[in-house]
């Protein structure tokens, strides 16, 4: 088991499209960084203009911290493409490639091939976020300084302590970490029906477009559906951001608004990951290996 | 002799094809074994379900005497194939494709090793080249590479000379030879072609709509001499009995409802007419057919209906 | 607390008393303060605003006279009433003139104090109106009320300790109206529609913010770089 991982680790990271996606995001965070560099006050004051009519914000609001918030809320719609390139590709890609067969007659077993490949793209996932965070994170925090977190939010603001947001960072990468690790599950899952991996990688893609946009929709009809989408629970990480007040209003440092969504959420996406991986594992055994 | 490879009533059903039909053979040691038949006729799904990548709908599939669904782990560490076209993982080098189908297979090599057997399929100056600048020449070369580096005691080749040129095609039946006669492998080879595989094979089978034709020796089914004759008898059933009471039980081939089918040399023609006559048969025609060559030519060379032979 | 301290400091200085007793005691209120050159101090800020979650900060507060004032918060970010400074302070400065009207007695967490209504003579002001509650014996201004045309009306509200011989006050409570806050969930990229549980819906409607700085520690007079206020 530990050689089929190593081996297809092997293969993810000799493979020159492994790399478009840690180009592509360091390309993306770069660019913003050096924008918001240049032309950072501007952005600022846009993002400070007065909140209610009544307060106004007094500080350098565009530190690292909120640089790195506003680039996970733009990219973490984004890197589900990243992540099903490599995920939607592991089963498809070696039938189109004609590897999978020679890959089938060896002395392992299907489960244990699936469980290597789709670990094995667990941990390109991880790696993916773990670049997203030194890049948006701690890039952000060298370029930009830290300082305390201002978020607003569609019906109040957030104020978080300057020492009270790493913490939380590192909950909301972990979070996102498992939600990347649920996309890649789907494309996991997509790509042991098909023989090329566009097919694979676009469905993954148009099904996180769909539930994302069902997500958004604010259609009452439409709302009853959105605890059963996983792409509602994709951006539980969010709610790291959101601190519990006490009777005086005052925001307790170290609190979250609400735990228990992010664990609800949480338990939601481990439930897609086994069901996609053990649906993957189910189909696949079964399966006649024609490619 | 141990039986390398025994297979018995193999069915495989696909939605509405039944690709392989009630198929048995057997492979010895030593063996090399010469699959035939057209293209289509199910070669390629029985030897996919003897590499696992197929679920026979139903029969028995026995490796180095043990069952495949049971013992597959065991059996395939023992197993080398190249299946269809050779492909391997462009994006990486002849030697680092080696390495790790070695590592797939169970073993890990030294880096002699590895280039021995690149030397052996004459691919060790291009060990460090990507397998994107390959030949097909050379991908199969690479492809038998890989299916003998962890040193299987049986090869599987499901038709390894597609779209090589000749010189290609010698080089591959140069490397089946030295390794049935100088590794002393056994090796499954299958083919459309006949003049491959009567080159390189000892036995050989033959199959067509997913059922076996015939199965024997090389040299006997080969043999220009050879032939099949076909008799009409007043009561078939009778003169099966007689016959596989006397000494031609042995020639006899396979049996249709309206005819009795026995493989002899041309020479014993009239030493079988004068026992049928002696053991009472009553003859009504006795009829040579082609030789096999002819037989199998007939077969593969268009589509022209066959009957279908059973045991 | 910038603006109470502007706006007591200024006024007083600024203003022609008219209200012939009460000219007086702005007089010897203005005295005291002007003790004061400058002053840096230490305290906690609480900002209780209906649509702000706030954590209580540390801030240093810097001032020196005539009008220099900057506030610092650990960690870089503070929320303030809008214009509670600058508005106020500006328009003090450049306005001459002032009515001074006594407007009676009141009790002020159980100390006396004398109403006293300041009116800018200027047209032009921002401010509309002062209403101060000055602790007589003391010489205090336990109290504040500034109307402004554009930002609304702010409450200061100062308790003493130690440096009470100053002028400086232990604690301010500002006080002040807020509007509604809303942005679009797309904007906010929220997807979840998730309503606020009630008891927090009924906080939001409070419309009344505070903001309250409690000083623990004042350096007085001490003397502060002009520049340091740039």
């Amino acid at each position: 088991m530990w050689t089929l991982i190593q081996i297809e680790l092997y293969k993810i990271f000799r493979r020159p499209r492994t790399y478009i996606a840690f180009i592509a995001v360091a390309a993306l965070i770069i660019i913003i960084q050096f924008g918001l560099k240049l032309d950072g006050k501007s952005y600022a004051d846009f993002l400070m203009k007065d909140i209610g009519g009544t307060m106004e914000i007094d500080g350098n609001i565009l530190n690292g911290y909120l640089i790195c918030y506003i680039m996970l809320q733009l990219l973490l719609v984004h890197v589900p493409l990243l992540v099903a390139l490599i995920a939607a590709d592991m089963i498809s890609g070696e039938a189109n490639m004609g590897t999978l067969r020679l890959l089938i007659s060896k002395p392992f077993s299907r489960t244990e091939l699936l469980l290597a490949k789709f670990f094995a793209s667990t941990v390109y996932t991880l790696l993916l976020l773990v670049w997203l965070a030194i890049l948006a994170l701690f890039l952000s925090m060298w370029i930009f300084g830290t300082g305390d977190m201002f978020l607003m939010k569609s019906s109040y603001v957030v104020l978080l302590s300057e020492n009270d947001v790493f913490w939380r960072y590192t909950g909301a990468f972990v979070f996102a970490a498992l939600a990347m690790v649920t996309v890649a599950a789907l494309g996991f899952f997509l790509s042991i029906f098909a023989e090329n991996s566009i097919g694979p990688i676009v469905a993954t893609m148009s099904v996180i477009v769909f539930f994302t946009i069902l997500s958004t929709l604010n259609i009452p009809i439409f709302n009853a559906l959105k605890p059963y989408l996983f792409t509602t629970h994709m951006i539980s990480w969010k709610e790291f951001f959101d601190i519990q007040v006490n009777d005086a209003n005052e925001a307790i440092v170290g609190s979250i608004q609400h735990p228990q969504k992010i664990v609800n959420s949480a338990l939601v996406l481990v439930l897609h990951i086994i069901g996609f991986v053990g649906g993957s594992i189910w189909i696949f055994k079964k399966k006649d290996v024609l490619s | 002799m141990q039986q390398i490879v025994s297979v018995k009533g193999l069915t495989k059903q696909f939605k509405n094809l039944t690709a392989v039909n009630n198929l048995s053979f057997s492979v010895n040691e030593g063996d090399v074994y010469g699959f035939l038949g057209q293209n289509g006729a199910g070669k390629s799904t029985s030897i996919r379900m003897m590499l696992t990548l197929i679920e026979p709908s139903s029969g028995q599939i026995e490796l180095f005497g043990m069952d495949l669904a049971r013992h597959r782990r065991e059996i395939l560490r023992n197993v080398g194939a190249v299946i269809e076209k050779p492909d391997v993982y462009k994006y990486l080098s002849a030697y680092e494709n080696l390495e790790l189908f070695a590592r797939l297979s169970g073993i890990k090599p030294s880096k002699k090793i590895l280039m021995d057997q690149l030397e052996m399929v004459g691919l060790a100056g291009r060990a460090n080249d990507r397998v994107k600048t390959f030949s097909q020449g050379m991908k199969q070369r690479l492809g038998i590479g890989i299916a003998l580096v962890h040193n299987p005691q049986l090869i599987v080749l499901d038709e390894p000379t597609n779209g090589l040129d000749p010189q290609g095609i010698a080089d591959i039946r140069n490397l089946i030879l030295h390794l049935s006669r100088d590794l002393k492998k056994t090796i499954v080879v299958s083919s459309h072609l006949l003049s491959e595989i009567e080159q390189v094979a000892t036995r050989v089978l033959i199959i067509d709509k997913g059922q076996k034709l015939v199965e024997g020796n090389a040299a006997e089914l080969f043999d220009p001499a050879q032939t099949i004759v076909e008799l009409q008898t007043m009561d078939n059933a009778f003169a099966l009995t007689q016959l596989k009471a006397s000494p031609w039980s042995a020639y006899l081939q396979a049996q249709r409802n309206t005819a009795i089918l026995l493989k002899l040399n041309r020479t014993e023609i009239p030493s079988l007419h004068s026992d049928l006559a002696a053991m009472q048969i009553q003859l009504l025609s006795l009829q040579p057919r082609h030789s096999l060559e002819d037989f199998f030519l007939q077969i593969t060379s268009g589509n022209q209906h066959v009957d279908t032979y059973t045991n | 607390m910038r603006s109470f301290l502007f706006i007591v400091a200024l006024l007083i200085s600024y203003s022609s008393i008219q209200a012939q007793d009460m000219t007086a005691l702005v007089t010897k209120v203005k005295a005291k303060l002007d003790q004061v050159n400058d002053y840096e101090a230490e305290g906690n800020m609480k900002t209780d605003v209906s649509f702000i979650k706030a954590p209580i900060g540390k801030v240093k507060v810097y001032f020196k006279k005539p009008n220099k004032f900057r506030l610092k918060k650990e960690g870089g970010i503070s929320l303030l009433p809008k214009g509670g400074v600058s508005v106020n302070m500006s328009t003090i400065i450049t306005t001459s003139d002032f009515v001074a009207l006594a407007a009676g007695e009141a009790v002020i967490d159980g100390f006396k104090t004398k109403i006293v209504k300041l009116l800018p003579s200027n047209e032009a002001s921002e401010i509309v109106i002062t209403t101060l509650y000055i602790d007589e014996p003391n010489l205090l201004v336990r109290k504040a009320i500034t109307t402004t045309k554009e930002n609304g009306t702010y409450e200061m509200q100062m308790s003493y300790g130690a440096y009470a011989n100053y002028g400086l006050p232990q604690k301010v409570v500002f006080s002040f109206n807020t509007k509604d806050y809303k942005l679009p969930k797309g904007i906010t990229l929220e997807f979840d529609d998730n309503e606020k549980p009630l008891s927090e819906a009924q906080k939001l409607k409070n419309k009344k913010g505070r903001v309250e700085i409690t000083y623990s520690n004042y350096v007085v007079n001490k003397g502060i770089a002009d520049s340091f206020f740039k």
